[in-house]
């Protein structure tokens, strides 16, 4: 929708456009059609000139407004000089530029409001129940504690436990997967998820402004005030260009007609002073200065509705320039979570196997304890446990349904003389002995995750030379990984100190910029020194916002890929703007200069090319497909 | 203390000339124009007064920006 400002200009665009094409059948002439046009000048142009007077009363003086100002009256003058009546050029310069200043307007804030609405997640209200009515009252107002209620269909306001009832949340407006998640009460929830199927009572613990959603708008709204290096150069470019263009069209208007008074040619002052005004149309930087920061801003845009939360231009244009990807291990390029990867030499049934270690460890809360149960995925029933004896370092003994189970190491088995068999795979072995008998080992390992091998090759293929993986586990575990996914370069056995250490010995070896991705929990130093850290899975992790330059929202590191195409693609638009928008203004230049440029071919140099670059910067939005 | 405010501004290059033009003015420690989403986020000096500086402030804007508005 047009809002009252551009109604107004676009009616009188039309008026002008009416009154110029009956002014043409009008048998008007002399003094009177020099008023008529003037009329009709002032209609379009009033506020250009109103600005450019205010613009040199207030020392702003070379702007587009002044250089239009200049440029249109100059054109009367010219033809008032040269007694041709012909108007219709000043009118036409200003009404194109008009037409061009308000489809860019238009243009501009249609894809603003079309970005804007991409990443709007922001919750309008919460419900709250008063005495058995529910109220909508602003999230902002919400305290921490307070009991909300979100009916299907709703956004989660603010972030919080559930309570009471059960339901399906959609959270691709935050992570840009559509993989429904389920909770009931007791499920920590955060704000942006979409409520699908149940009403949920949530008992609130932060306040709006410190909930997810409140921190990722705050986020992306901030971004472009990152400005990145080619918008500076961009705004410094303007600073300079300008005035010099000024200096350049009044040299222009001056010194070649100087030049042939001392040469005793004819001085052509009228046909020099309109080749400097062309010069001046053609020169607005317009193009450049809004083309540029629009497609940081779409790029970003665009990024943030794929769940990859892009901080800054400046990160989107270094991104782009990433040539080695180091990776944590844990977490980042695995799931982070022990998992049963393998039951070997059972002399029972392998689902009988797991659920006597199950039970026996069912005491221990060890990470290996808990997927031993996931792994049996059904209720323990502790009763039909008894006598746990834990012995540190070596593992677990119990009676199980009257029969002794040992689970643990290989010492284990070594103490109660049973002889074990060792285990060719990597990762952590659970030997078990049943009523003393060798019955088997269970592997546990951390489980890489099935888009890894995928985001390696994406890497690789979209031109990263390196990619690392850094670990604080053994060599062999690392190794085995770093195999099985084609990383290029493994450091294993590394404290998280060393980690930071070690990427800065890789800076110093690289061509192109570092990128470093973990998942936020412990290397927020490390995310701090590489060029670009990315964060992953950091849904409702603030160390891990604060710490990155690329925040994924959720794990899957084929999002790293995709990231770093999104900024390449971007950065390649905007340098496609640059070159075509230098380009054109310095062959119209030249030509203008030349005297080989009318008036209408700088109005295609200045609103054609404007409008070219904001449609291509526009495209950096689609991402989606990238 | 850092506050925002919704502004009106319809060009890029003027958005950038309303930032600069804000530093400048007393009480305001950094200044922030956004001119993607429209806001202006303006981080005043110790002991400042917004309510006293945000006129001043949009003073100097509508000086680079004749047609600007901020919402204060």
């Amino acid at each position: 929708m047009l809002t009252g400002k551009q109604k107004k200009m676009l009616y009188r665009i039309i008026g002008t456009t009416v009154l110029v094409i009956w002014l043409q059948f009008l048998p008007v002439d002399g003094i009177l059609k020099l008023a008529c046009f003037l009329g009709i000048y002032l209609l379009i142009g009033y506020d250009i000139l109103r600005k450019a007077c205010l613009g040199v009363i207030n020392g702003q003086v070379f702007d587009e407004n002044f250089l239009m100002a200049i440029a249109t009256l100059g054109a009367f003058a010219l033809a008032i000089y040269e007694k041709s009546g012909d108007y219709n050029e000043a009118i036409a310069v200003m009404l194109f530029y008009q037409i061009g200043e308000f489809f860019q307007k238009y243009a501009v804030g249609r894809s603003r409001k079309s970005i804007s609405e991409l990443m709007d997640i922001r919750p309008d209200y919460a419900n709250i129940e008063t005495d058995g009515v529910l109220e909508q009252v602003d999230p902002d107002d919400v305290a921490p504690g307070t009991v909300i209620i979100v009916q299907p269909g709703e956004k989660i306001p603010i972030d919080g436990i559930v309570t009471e009832g059960a339901s399906t949340l959609n959270n691709s407006a935050l992570t840009g997967e559509s993989l429904p998640r389920d909770v009931h009460s007791g499920d920590e929830v955060i704000s942006g998820c979409i409520n699908m199927t149940g009403v949920l009572r949530i008992r609130t613990t932060r306040e709006f402004g410190e909930s997810t959603v409140s921190k990722i708008l705050e986020l992306v709204e901030n971004s472009t005030s990152n400005k990145s290096r080619s918008e500076d150069f961009i705004s410094k470019f303007a600073r300079i260009y300008t005035p010099a263009v000024c200096i350049a069209a009044l040299a222009l208007a001056i010194l070649p007609p100087l030049f042939n008074i001392i040469v005793n040619a004819d001085a052509n002052w009228s046909g020099w002073f309109y080749r400097a005004l062309t010069f001046l149309v053609i020169s607005c930087p317009c193009a450049l200065v809004i083309s540029i920061p629009l497609s940081f801003f779409a790029g970003i845009g665009g990024a943030s509705r794929e769940g990859i939360l892009i901080k800054g231009s400046n990160y989107l244009e270094t991104l782009s320039k990433v040539r080695t990807v180091v990776f944590d291990k844990t977490g980042t390029l695995t799931k982070g979570v022990f998992e049963v990867v393998g039951i070997h030499h059972s002399t029972y049934d392998d689902g009988y196997l797991t659920e006597m270690a199950a039970l026996a460890e069912s005491a221990s809360s060890h990470p290996i304890s808990r997927s031993l149960q996931q792994a049996y995925g059904k209720p323990l029933d502790r009763s039909r446990v008894c006598d746990i004896e834990e012995i540190s370092g070596h593992g677990v003994m119990a009676t199980v349904d009257g029969r002794r189970v040992a689970a643990g190491n290989a010492k284990l088995m070594e103490r109660l003389n049973v002889s074990a068999i060792p285990c060719h795979e990597t990762g952590t072995v659970i030997h078990l002995a049943i009523d003393g008998e060798y019955a088997g080992h269970i592997v546990i390992s951390d489980v890489i995750k099935p888009t890894s091998v995928e985001a390696i090759s994406q890497l690789h293929r979209s031109g990263i030379d390196r990619t690392v993986m850094l670990t604080g586990d053994s060599g062999k575990v690392a190794g085995q990984v770093a195999a099985e996914l084609g990383i290029d370069q493994v450091f294993s056995e590394l404290l998280p100190t060393d980690k930071v250490s070690k990427v800065e010995e890789l800076l110093c070896g690289t061509n192109g910029k570092l990128a470093f991705a973990g998942d936020g929990i412990n290397d927020a130093p490390v995310l701090k020194r590489a060029d670009i850290g990315i964060a992953m899975g950091a849904m409702g992790s603030d160390a891990a916002i604060e710490a990155a330059d690329v925040v994924l929202m959720d794990d899957d590191p084929l999002k790293i890929a995709k990231a770093i195409r999104i900024s390449r693609k971007c950065l390649g638009i905007v340098y496609q703007n640059i070159i075509f928008a230098l380009a054109v203004k310095a062959t119209c230049l030249l030509l203008g200069a030349l005297g080989m440029a009318d008036m209408w071919l700088a109005i295609f140099a200045d609103v054609g090319v404007m409008v070219l670059a904001v449609l291509n910067a526009i495209r950096c939005m689609y991402v989606k497909r990238l | 203390m850092k506050k925002n405010y919704k502004i009106e501004v319809d060009c890029a290059n003027c958005a950038n000339l309303m930032q600069e033009a804000t530093r400048k003015i007393e009480g305001v420690e950094n200044a922030v124009v956004n001119f993607m989403t429209q806001k202006m986020s303006v981080e005043f000096s110790e002991g400042a007064d917004p309510a006293k500086v945000m006129p001043a402030v949009l003073k100097a804007c509508r000086k680079v920006e004749p047609d600007c508005e901020i919402e204060f």
